[in-house]
């Protein structure tokens, strides 16, 4: 008898403790770092990484891509159905959904998302996503769990689009607190970390508890990578995206650890000049940057293979443009790279005017050419490739004064004063389609990098862009929407207003008792199935 | 031990000063298929990240540093007797009004004023330029510890008997200052000086592995430690601690000196 309930005790023990490690585990806390403050958290004025990834993990969508299959699924709404030849979208809500501070979720929410996004006066990034034609988006509430999206023109695979809304609710007085989101705002200390706690009216359930299984998420802000890494390799932090290049083959090397090269990313770093015409900048600067030869001749004097080969090891390939071959549809395979060829960049300078006195390359008033390359302090990366940059134009006389800045002080240049030469940054993809695109392209958008808000077009390609952009918007077609974006990829390679230098794979890695971990291209590379993920054991 | 690190000291001078003739290589020469490379016969210190003469870029980050670091310390030891020579002058009140002030500057978080100082220089400021502004800030932020030992001195030195004597005799206080008080704080402020360049030389290097030090091209032994920031680069190539070795080097040899003077002094 006591042998037989002790051959018992232990087989139940021994099924209990299979059963627990087998299934996910409940709780715990996921530590990432962010690498600067978020500039704003208000979901509707996200326009920088930091921000997007906090948006990702405390905003509720009404529908999702899927970052492995690139497939859109539904989240908040339960369906939708494009009507009047594309010229809506009715989104079908989920019922019994709360927000975190217990305010219930409706239509009303939807329509007053879409009013606050397409206020003229707030210049949302998000909000010129929307821009189709110079009307705006309006949200019409049919019923309760009922909203419709009534754009000006058709729009082409509009329903993508809201990936990137983070819904408000219009009730709460928590108002942008109070999320739909995995997880909501726990503690915000300003430069130091932003603590977010599970979000306890979260719609997704798994085994009828509510999901996500992480109990917080601590995003430290970090801008030094290589203390990141650091506190990586001792378990200070769960995982890194984004990775540079350098510290990912040391962390392949540790077989202690998880990593990934995901392979060609959609993110690249590019370059661009300064072409705002009240920038404060000397009159003859400006005409440089306009002059469509010497913005050319900069990008052929370019070695991007070396930048691939020196400063990525290996992990990154030639830009192109806009999209890297990674996204197979909306990439056009008819460009190539600018190639590195030195005798074009002298053609091509010297039809614009310039000239070689000396050492020095002079414009056609005697100015020498001397600019500065402006990029963010803290990215290794970054500033390698600046300094070969550098080493490159010297050849074709140029005198490039390489710049290094914290990143708010960096954007504060960009974007509100113009302050700046050029600059040496990375453009993060955050779709595959190109009407993700719309706030980059469209000449009078905030994001608009070379020369933002423009009231109406400054040159005729950028007119054409503007135009090709609205016309693919609006399309229907899918084949004629490929057909005008190809267009806009080829004014954009044949003006250079952006220099595509590299696209650098997606590297990735992670601590080795971190589950469910699905690593894709598209960022939020790691964390997009925040609410699937789940420590091994106990945390 | 101090003949030994005066010549080390005379040494680094002499090779910072002569780089343009030591160095096998410009210090912005990229080697590009050579990146990351060990020790050699053509590259004695191997070659960084981007395949530039590490030894080269030591020279010319030499000639950099160990020129303006000290040229710095005489800045703010320089101010510091201004001010010590004025509080003779001036009477009692400018010593304790002095030394109010100087707890109070030691007291700042200055840093914050270099990045800001750093931050707002034009964006075209050649990167010598910002080398020598860079090092000019710290030369006048760095006063106040100098002048405490500096002011304290010469109040001692004013109720000494020879400086009775001289005020007994007609002698003004301009005169006394000068011609007097002069003479007898000159080692104070050599010890002074070789206190203050060390600790310039290691500001500069602070400032550089926040990424604000001297732009690229132009190496400064600030921008040169920035390698250290990998402990990857470190452990796969250890000459890229030879910017690291030389800077404790150098900087052991003042101290030394210091100590010596103490002695003496």
């Amino acid at each position: 008898m006591r042998c037989s309930s002790l051959v018992l005790t232990l087989l139940s023990l021994a099924v209990f403790s299979v059963a627990g490690v087998s299934g996910p585990r409940w709780g715990g806390e996921l530590r990432i770092s962010i690498h600067s403050e978020p500039r704003s958290l208000n979901p509707s004025l996200v326009d920088d990484d930091p921000g997007e990834t906090y948006r990702y993990l405390t905003g509720g969508v009404l529908v999702r891509v899927n970052r492995v299959t690139q497939e859109l699924e539904p989240e908040l709404a339960a369906s939708w159905t494009a009507e009047e030849a594309g010229r809506a979208i009715v989104f079908h809500l989920r019922q019994g959904v709360c927000f975190s501070d217990g305010t219930p979720f409706s239509a009303e929410d939807v329509a007053y998302t879409m009013q606050v996004l397409t206020q003229p006066g707030l210049h949302s990034p998000t909000g010129d996503t929307f821009r189709v034609g110079s009307r705006p988006v309006r949200a019409s509430v049919i019923d309760k769990h009922t909203v419709k999206i009534l754009f000006p023109e058709p729009a082409a695979d509009a329903a993508r689009l809201f990936d990137q809304v983070a819904i408000l609710s219009k009730q709460s007085p928590l108002k942008e607190n109070a999320v739909l989101g995995p997880f909501r705002l726990a503690e915000h200390k300003p430069g130091a970390y932003i603590r977010l706690e599970r979000n306890p009216n979260y719609w997704k359930t798994e085994g009828g508890r509510r999901l996500p299984y992480l109990d917080a998420v601590r995003l430290e802000i970090q801008q030094n990578r290589e203390i990141e890494l650091l506190r990586f390799e001792r378990g200070e932090l769960d995982l890194l995206s984004g990775i540079d290049p350098q510290q990912f083959d040391r962390v392949a090397a540790n077989s202690k650890l998880w990593s990934r090269d995901v392979g060609p990313s959609l993110e690249g770093e590019l370059m661009w000049f300064n072409m705002r015409p009240s920038a404060p900048l000397p009159d003859f600067e400006k005409r440089w940057f306009s002059s469509r030869n010497f913005r050319l001749a900069i990008s052929h004097a370019i070695r991007r293979d070396d930048l691939s080969r020196i400063v990525y090891r290996g992990h990154a390939q030639a830009g192109i443009g806009p999209f890297s071959p990674a996204n197979r549809f909306w990439f056009d395979t008819k460009l190539a790279a600018h190639q590195f060829d030195l005798h074009l960049a002298q053609e091509l300078l010297a039809g614009a005017g310039f000239r070689k006195e000396g050492a020095m390359l002079k414009d056609s008033g005697g100015h020498a050419v001397e600019f500065s390359i402006l990029t963010n302090s803290g990215n290794r990366s970054r500033e390698r490739a600046a300094a070969m940059i550098q080493e490159d134009l010297a050849a074709l006389g140029m005198r490039i004064n390489v710049v290094t800045q914290d990143f708010p002080a960096l954007i504060q240049r960009i974007t509100q004063n113009f302050q700046y030469e050029a600059c040496l940054l990375g453009l993060i993809n955050v779709d595959l389609d190109p009407d993700s695109q719309m706030n980059i392209w469209l000449s009078s958008a905030a994001d608009h990098p070379w020369n933002p808000n423009q009231p109406a077009p400054a040159t005729a390609w950028e007119a054409e862009i503007d135009r090709l952009m609205q016309a693919q918007a609006t399309s229907l077609d899918r084949g004629k929407r490929k057909a005008d974006f190809d267009r806009v990829q080829e004014i954009v390679w044949d003006q250079a207003p952006m220099l595509y230098l590299v696209n650098t794979d997606a590297l990735v890695a992670a601590s080795p008792r971190l589950r469910n971990l699905s690593p894709s291209v598209l960022r939020p590379q790691l964390l997009w199935n925040i609410d699937q993920l789940y420590f091994e054991g106990s945390k | 031990m101090r003949r030994a690190a005066a010549a080390l000291l005379i040494l680094a001078f002499l090779a910072a000063a002569m780089a343009n003739f030591l160095a096998p290589y410009p210090y912005s020469e990229q080697f590009r298929d050579l990146p990351d490379a060990s020790a050699s016969r053509s590259h004695l210190l191997g070659t960084d990240e981007l395949g530039r003469d590490r030894f080269s870029r030591l020279l010319y980050g030499a000639r950099l540093s160990l020129l303006m670091a000290p040229a710095a310390a005489l800045l703010s030891v320089g101010l510091a007797i201004l001010i010590a020579l004025a509080g003779v002058v001036a009477g009692p009140w400018w010593e304790h009004g002095t030394r109010a002030v100087a707890n109070l500057f030691l007291s700042m978080p200055w840093i914050f004023l270099l990045l800001v100082a750093r931050s707002l220089m034009p964006l075209n400021t050649a990167p010598a330029a910002v080398g020598v502004i860079t090092f000019a800030l710290l030369g006048l932020l760095g006063w106040a510890e100098p002048s405490r030992v500096m002011v304290a001195a010469a109040t001692r030195y004013l109720r000494s008997d020879f400086a009775l004597m001289a005020q007994a005799s007609g002698c003004g206080r301009l005169r006394l200052a000068v011609v007097h008080l002069v003479p007898n704080l000159v080692p104070l402020a050599m010890a002074q000086f070789l206190i203050a360049t060390p600790t310039f030389l290691l500001a500069e290097a602070n400032l550089a592995l926040l990424g604000l030090g001297v732009p690229e091209p132009l190496p400064s032994w600030g921008s040169l430690l920035r390698e250290l920031e990998s402990l990857g680069a470190i452990s796969a190539n250890v000459w890229t601690l030879a910017p690291a070795v030389l800077l404790l080097l150098v900087v052991s040899c003042f101290h030394l000196a210091v100590s010596s003077d103490k002695c003496v002094l």
